[in-house]
């Protein structure tokens, strides 16, 4: 689908709802190579002659297959996916990318959220993309393209043989030949290839097939060569003596950070994010990825990001090659740093990469007014680094130092439909209101669900005997049932 | 008179001498009311240490009347703020409302207690900060002395708000820690009013521990929106000399 998923993109294409073919030479033959779904869901399929399918349907689209072009554009989404994913990311030619997950998808949350944020981005971006994540590149190859339904799919780990069995050949990375030899032999799925003694198929077949059986079921390695395309800084160190001491490992990372400081000066850039691979003796990669919130080339600050994350590094038997790329770069002019006239402001951008690469990027935010009356939509995060908003919020009513993160039922005794409630019984305790303002009222939002066109809060702030200051509120206006259920709830704590 | 004076000044720069402080011309935070500031040991709270600040024991478990007190001594601090929770139910506008604006606050969200403390560390080595302020539940004698050195060296002055989860822990609060001072902050109930209404709020400041200092307990009324502490009417209208004796006992 990606040759048809990428002419649709193009801006210059009329989104036109005519069935899309590309037609490419076979021979002396002029075939189909893709088809959008309209098209096979008018019996038009891959491979078959291009003056056929004309004959069948009158009004086809048919565009000229371009191979290299399509690559190229494979190659482009492989680096978006690169400068936002993980730090190893390979072209999976003709329609595929391989990314490998390890170390990175507890950055966006755990596997199922990274791919549901995948499916969600590429499908916005007009692709269509099938997903999953497995134990190896060629079940997770065969997964993504041949199991059943559209939705994005995750291989229980060391299940891969399980997972693999009912997949069709087709699915195994083989030449067209060798899977129309096996189909004639009675081979349907991997699963009874798995079951057959390996003799007589590499016989038969030549050591590809076992190999690519081995490489799906992870008992061959398959290292995936990270893409770096032209243009793009690294720097890169081997050893002749693997190395596994952390202060040894501290050293070459500042080496390697300061050559790649010089490179990036070269070119008047800073780096946005940093990709440090270390290649173990042991054919495994460790990757260490650090972001920053604006671009940077100063080599102490880089050095102190990198170097804490040196424990999450597992040296194995030794660290042979270290390379470090500055996958996402940005043009970075030198700034006056300070001046006699004016003191500068703290800067804080290094204290801020410092706390995000400590506890994520999402975890160290500022936060910001948004016009809203409802108090949980009024306050929303921003990044830490955003220019000021300048203003605040409307003081003039009081708000709470805390506010529950959901609003929790009370029980209450209090006269309908204006008076603040008697007593309050949260948690467990019981308090007795000593003094209360309100109410004040606070209308729903409905321009933003249809449930709330007639949604009423009206808000009490209570204070008990003891001085401790409560905000509660009863949904409803007290009086018509439409606006509300007239059940009372805590939502803030007054300090 | 002023021998015993010099003498005590004199006795005072040894004791800052030992402790290593002398690099520092000691700088202090005046909280603007007179008869609180007139109690503390330099006449305000110390700036580049480390201070506790828990809530009395109803407050033990959400910490709302001492956030507002740690905000108020932050807002009144130049520069930007670091607050560093576990969980995210601070409630901005209820912190402008106690003279901290949103501009001024970057909040961190630490997922446990170790790396809470770590990200307290980096603000206060950091140095240009204005204040760093930690919600922070156990605090070791260790950590409170790692963290009242870094704020020793970069000058920032460091809060350590302590909140439980499970208010039977907050007997953690009488272990000794390196904090410079300890205050525990529990509301009162307000001055009623004329009309059916809530007056502006009133709290126990208690001084539980204080380096060089007495402890000592009083009654204030709450932030306002610039972060100052106010004298309740009541007790500002009587001398004070008195109201050191009667009021606050």
């Amino acid at each position: 689908m990606w040759p048809i998923d990428r002419l649709q993109r193009r801006a210059d294409t009329p989104s036109a709802d005519a069935p899309l073919i590309l037609a490419g030479r076979v021979g002396n033959r002029r075939v189909i190579t893709a088809a959008c779904d309209a098209a096979r869901g008018l019996g038009l399929h891959v491979g078959m002659p291009v003056a056929k399918a004309q004959a069948l349907v009158p009004d086809l689209r048919i565009e000229p297959a371009d191979p290299r072009a399509d690559l190229d554009a494979l190659e482009r989404l492989a680096l978006w996916l690169l400068q936002r994913i993980a730090p190893i990311v390979a072209v999976d030619p003709p329609d595929g990318v391989v990314i490998d997950v390890t170390g990175a998808d507890h950055l966006h949350g755990g596997e199922a959220a990274l791919l549901e944020m995948l499916l969600g981005r590429l499908t916005l971006t007009g692709i269509t993309p099938r997903l999953a994540i497995a134990d190896t590149w060629g079940a997770a190859h065969a997964l993504a393209r041949h199991h059943r339904g559209d939705a994005p799919c995750i291989a229980p780990p060391g299940a891969t043989a399980a997972v693999l069995a009912p997949l069709p050949l087709a699915a195994m990375r083989l030449a067209p030949a060798t899977v129309a030899g096996l189909l004639d032999l009675g081979f349907a799925t991997i699963g009874d290839l798995i079951a057959t003694p390996r003799g007589p198929l590499t016989r038969r077949f030549g050591a590809e097939l076992c190999r690519r059986l081995d490489q799906a079921l992870g008992d061959a390695p398959e290292p995936i060569a990270p893409l770096r395309p032209q243009g793009l800084i690294e720097v890169r160190r081997s050893f002749a003596e693997p190395i596994g001491a952390a202060e040894t490992i501290a050293r070459y990372i500042a080496r390697l950070v300061t050559e790649l400081c010089a490179a990036l000066e070269a070119r008047g850039q800073g780096a946005r994010r940093l990709d440090l691979l270390c290649w173990r003796v042991d054919n495994r990669v460790q990757t260490v990825r650090v972001g920053l919130a604006t671009a940077q080339r100063d080599p102490a600050r880089l050095t102190r990001l990198l170097t804490d994350k040196i424990p999450t590094i597992d040296p194995g038997f030794g660290i042979e090659i270290m390379t470090l790329t500055a996958t996402l770069a940005e043009p970075l002019v030198p700034r006056q740093a300070s001046s006699l006239l004016e003191q500068a402001p703290p800067d804080i951008a290094g204290l801020v990469d410092l706390l995000a690469n400590r506890v994520g990027a999402r975890a160290v935010y500022r936060l910001s007014p948004v016009a809203s009356d409802v108090p949980e939509r009024s306050v929303t995060r921003v990044a830490a680094l955003s220019p000021d908003q300048g203003g605040g919020w409307p003081g003039h009513w009081p708000r709470p130092a805390r506010l529950l993160p959901r609003p929790e039922p009370i029980e209450t005794m209090a006269l309908l439909p204006d008076h603040p409630p008697k007593w309050i019984a949260w948690r467990g305790t019981r308090h007795a209101v000593a003094r209360a303002d309100g109410p004040e009222r606070i209308f729903g939002e409905w321009w933003k669900r249809d449930a709330e066109a007639r949604a009423v809060r009206d808000y009490f702030r209570i204070e008990n005997e003891a001085g401790q200051r409560f905000w509660i509120f009863r949904a409803g206006d007290g009086e018509d049932r439409s606006t509300g259920s007239h059940r009372w709830f805590m939502h803030g704590i007054f300090g | 008179m002023s021998d015993a004076r010099l003498t005590l000044a004199a006795l005072r720069d040894r004791i800052a001498h030992l402790e290593g402080a002398e690099g520092h011309a000691r700088k202090t935070l005046a909280f603007g009311v007179p008869a609180l500031d007139r109690r503390l040991p330099q006449g305000g709270l110390a700036l580049g240490c480390l201070h506790e600040v828990s809530g009395g024991p109803e407050g033990a478990g959400d910490g709302a009347v001492a956030a507002c007190f740690a905000a108020g001594i932050a807002a009144r601090l130049p520069g930007p703020v670091l607050w560093c929770v576990t969980q995210g139910d601070l409630f901005a506008p209820g912190l402008e409302q106690a003279g901290l604006p949103p501009d001024r606050v970057i909040y961190v969200e630490a997922g446990d207690d170790i790396s809470l403390l770590a990200c307290m560390e980096e603000g206060l080595r950091h140095g240009g900060l204005g204040a760093v302020v930690a919600e922070v539940a156990r605090l070791s004698m260790t950590a409170s002395r790692r963290l009242h050195l870094a704020a020793k060296t970069s000058g920032t002055t460091g809060l350590a708000l302590r909140r439980w989860r499970d208010p039977a822990q907050a007997e953690d609060f009488g272990q000794p820690t390196a904090a410079m001072t300890r205050w525990r902050i529990s509301a009162l109930p307000s001055v009623p009013l004329p009309v059916p209404g809530v007056g502006r709020a009133r709290w126990r400041v208690e001084l539980v521990r204080a380096r060089a200092g007495e402890p000592f307990e009083m009654i204030l009324e709450g932030c306002d929106d610039t972060g100052h502490l106010g004298l309740p009417a009541d007790v500002a209208d009587r001398p004070a000399a008195a109201a050191g004796r009667h009021a606050f006992g």
